[in-house]
């Protein structure tokens, strides 16, 4: 049968199980969108920026483990997918992009809307192709998401010249077999690393597990809670592993960090073993290499070999994926009991608990824990990127797996409101809550437009502090409180809410916030609440960049006045 | 330090930027590159020198050049048996009056050929170990180096 390269696509798409893509017309990716129509199985949501859409496909990915799919032109139109495309690289989210292109005969000589996007994702993509033949464009899609979602998942892009979604080839079947010899992810760990791992466990008094995302990309949640609990080891998070084991749990310790815990990382420091599973061991976690768990021997699981040394030296180093991994250890662990060791982590959280500083206005802090008081812990969670983002992921300990989606790796502020759409769309019957910034929020706002089109119930919970609250904390600290452009006043949000006929909540009283939320999880449809929060506050504790827990500063009135809320 | 590196990788259009834009954004640093057909078609084998790079990095090059999809296999070669090269094309300065001491001194090397010859100078082609090209520069500069292009190291591990 002979199909346009158009036509093309949208067959190897169906093949690949692909029911919905998030993308923006334009000139170049015409055709492909001319065929689009013909194949009403495959939705297409219309975001109103490219960036828009690849956020959007990356935490429709993130929510459900399928790979996400975002559609651009050509030129700006696939430029605009280029944070979006970082996003997902960093923190391994498995997605394809499809961009227009000019014509063949047209590359490389400066035409309207040209622009060499394999070369700009060059670094930021894990994958990329520039398809040349219409023939070429099955095994190049069966490839592409063989790549996105295999080994340490990522983003892939296929650059697709006009001319090319036009040239008709011959279509018999969906290629089943493909041949990338450079490409063999290392899924089953060497046995005889794991026993030394084991023996490692089994010998330590006082290990403690380092849940990374790479455990909900292997789908190991169940094989971690039952190591966890065989072997009685705590269970501190990555910023991205939350959500990795449960948050309730009485062996979670969450997050770990420059702004994890004080008693999550004492407990890293005082601990004789590390397990990290499925994380790199970034900056973010270890701070000053040399000063970080001195005491503590090393296991380090990862699925990609280049982690493994980058940051830190493993004493026992695993290649693998996190599920294969810890089914094997299972079998090994000693059942014990470790009471002493537990009982030491109790009595830290008892001495260095999280809190919320007394405060007439409302704090950012105070929503958070209302709103898991609201929903105990069970709704999903996209967040932005800055102070509202590291207090969510302190007080807002999630019970879902992939439950809670943030940007980690890149930190691109924006995220929270079309990842928040394609969440929704991911998980159509969950409650979804975008804990949100003002100041981030502002730059990808135009999606509510596209959440009203799709009637998504997101709500969205806007820190409004009229500050970049991160920024300003970092300038008070360690600029001498000398504030520079931190003044970011949005809209009125609740008239912006109304513009785009979604439901619009100010809340200005601390004794409002509980019911604002009520109402939000009530209502059938999206929902906006503007909480004009305190604006100066700061997020404790606070390990300083590239220095160790010894450094860690926690909240100056924390024996004063305020009050404990998670232990 | 210096190492060396061996690859085999498809042989596509954009493999070397790929390759090459890695090397750089990590931050380590290519000495000489050199890329040609191997013996399967389709796949290209390529010789990689690096340098002033520490003993930690060495790992990070060969993973990260492995988890480039286009690499089949990238090995540190350096420490085992092998076989390497680098071939030199060297114009020199020569009159009639000196040509004479510049043939003495090529009789001292192996490898040698004088690939051309003017009336103002002659281009040596010299093939041999990195070491061997620098001594015969070393002799040939009092006179006078006009042109010097080198191909970088190409490697076989001998195993």
């Amino acid at each position: 049968m002979e199909l346009a390269g158009g036509e093309l696509i949208c067959e190897s798409l169906i093949q690949e199980g692909v029911d919905l893509v998030f993308g923006h017309p334009g000139g170049a990716i015409l055709p492909l969108y001319d065929h689009l129509t013909k194949y009403p199985q495959i939705k297409h949501v219309l975001t109103r920026h490219e960036q828009g859409a690849a956020h959007a496909a990356d935490g429709y990915a993130r929510a459900t483990g399928k790979v996400g799919v975002c559609i651009a032109t050509s030129g700006p139109g696939a430029i605009n997918l280029v944070v979006g495309l970082a996003t997902a690289y960093m923190d391994s989210t498995p997605m394809v992009a499809i961009t227009g292109q000019v014509t063949r005969g047209a590359i490389g000589k400066d035409a309207f809307q040209e622009c060499d996007i394999t070369g700009i994702t060059l670094p930021v993509t894990k994958h990329n192709y520039l398809v040349t033949k219409a023939s070429d464009l099955p095994m190049v899609i069966k490839e592409a998401f063989h790549i996105a979602k295999t080994g340490r998942p990522g983003p892939v892009l296929i650059d697709v010249p006009r001319d090319v979604l036009q040239e008709l080839s011959n279509f018999e079947e969906y290629p089943q077999t493909i041949d990338l010899p450079g490409y063999k992810p290392h899924v089953k760990p060497e046995l005889s690393q794991v026993k030394k791992a084991v023996d490692l466990i089994n010998k330590s008094k006082n290990p403690i597990i380092l849940a990374g995302r790479g455990v909900q990309i292997s789908g190991a949640e169940k094989e971690l809670l039952e190591i966890a609990e065989k072997a009685q080891i705590p269970v501190i998070s990555t910023l991205l592993g939350l959500g990795s084991f449960p948050g309730s749990h009485y062996l979670s310790l969450g997050l770990m960090g420059m702004h994890g815990s004080a008693f999550a990382n004492i407990a890293a420091d005082e601990s004789d073993l590390i397990i990290n599973i499925g994380a790199r061991f970034d900056d973010r976690i270890v701070g000053k290499v040399e000063d970080f768990a001195t005491n503590a021997k090393f296991i380090h699981i990862t699925i990609d070999p280049s982690n493994i040394n980058q940051n830190l030296e493993a004493d026992v180093p695993i290649v693998g994926d996190a599920k294969s991994t810890l089914e094997m250890m299972s079998a090994m662990v000693i059942k014990t009991t470790r009471t002493k060791w537990l009982a030491r982590m109790e009595e830290l959280r008892t001495k260095h608990p999280l809190h919320i500083p007394e405060s007439d206005s409302i704090l950012p802090q105070y929503i958070i824990r209302e709103l898991w008081n609201e929903t105990k812990g069970e709704a999903r969670i996209v967040t932005g990127v800055g102070q509202h983002q590291m207090w969510a992921a302190q007080l807002y300990p999630t019970n879902v797996e992939r439950g809670f989606i943030t940007s980690g790796g890149l930190g691109t502020m924006g995220y929270e409101v079309p990842a928040a759409m394609g969440m929704q769309m991911g998980r159509p019957k969950d409650l979804v809550w975008s804990i949100a910034g003002d100041g981030g929020f502002q730059m990808t706002m135009q999606e509510l437009a596209t959440i009203r089109d799709e009637k998504l119930p997101v709500k969205f919970a806007i820190m409004n502090n009229s500050y970049l609250g991160m920024v300003r904390q970092w300038q008070e600290l360690f600029y001498d409180n000398r504030y520079s452009q931190i003044d970011i006043a949005g809209p009125n949000w609740v008239k912006l809410a109304d513009a785009y006929d979604i439901k619009g909540i100010r809340v200005e009283k601390k004794s409002d916030v509980r019911s604002a939320i009520q109402e939000a999880n009530d209502h059938d449809g999206p929902v906006l609440i503007d909480f004009v929060v305190e604006q100066e506050g700061n997020v404790y504790p606070m390990i300083p960049a590239g220095q160790s827990v010894q450094e860690m500063v926690e909240d100056p009135e924390m024996h004063t006045k305020s009050s404990a809320v998670l232990k | 330090m210096k190492r060396i590196i061996s690859a085999l990788v498809h042989d596509r259009p954009g493999v070397l930027n790929r390759i090459s834009s890695m090397f750089r954004r990590r931050g380590f640093n290519i000495a000489s590159l050199a890329v040609g057909h191997s013996e399967k078609t389709g796949f290209s084998r390529m010789t990689i020198v690096v340098d002033n790079i520490e003993d930690s990095q060495i790992d990070q090059i060969t993973t990260q050049l492995d988890n480039v999809v286009e690499v089949v296999e990238a090995f540190d070669i350096t420490d085992q048996p092998n076989v390497v090269r680098e071939t030199a094309l060297i114009k020199v300065s020569a009159t009639p009056s000196t040509r004479g001491q510049i043939v003495e001194i090529l009789d001292l090397f192996n490898g040698i050929e004088v690939a051309n010859v003017s009336t103002d100078w002659i281009i040596i082609e010299i093939t041999g170990t990195t070491d061997q090209i620098e001594s015969m520069l070393t002799l040939l500069e009092p006179h006078g180096i006009i042109e010097l292009m080198r191909t970088g190291l190409i490697a076989l591990t001998s195993n």
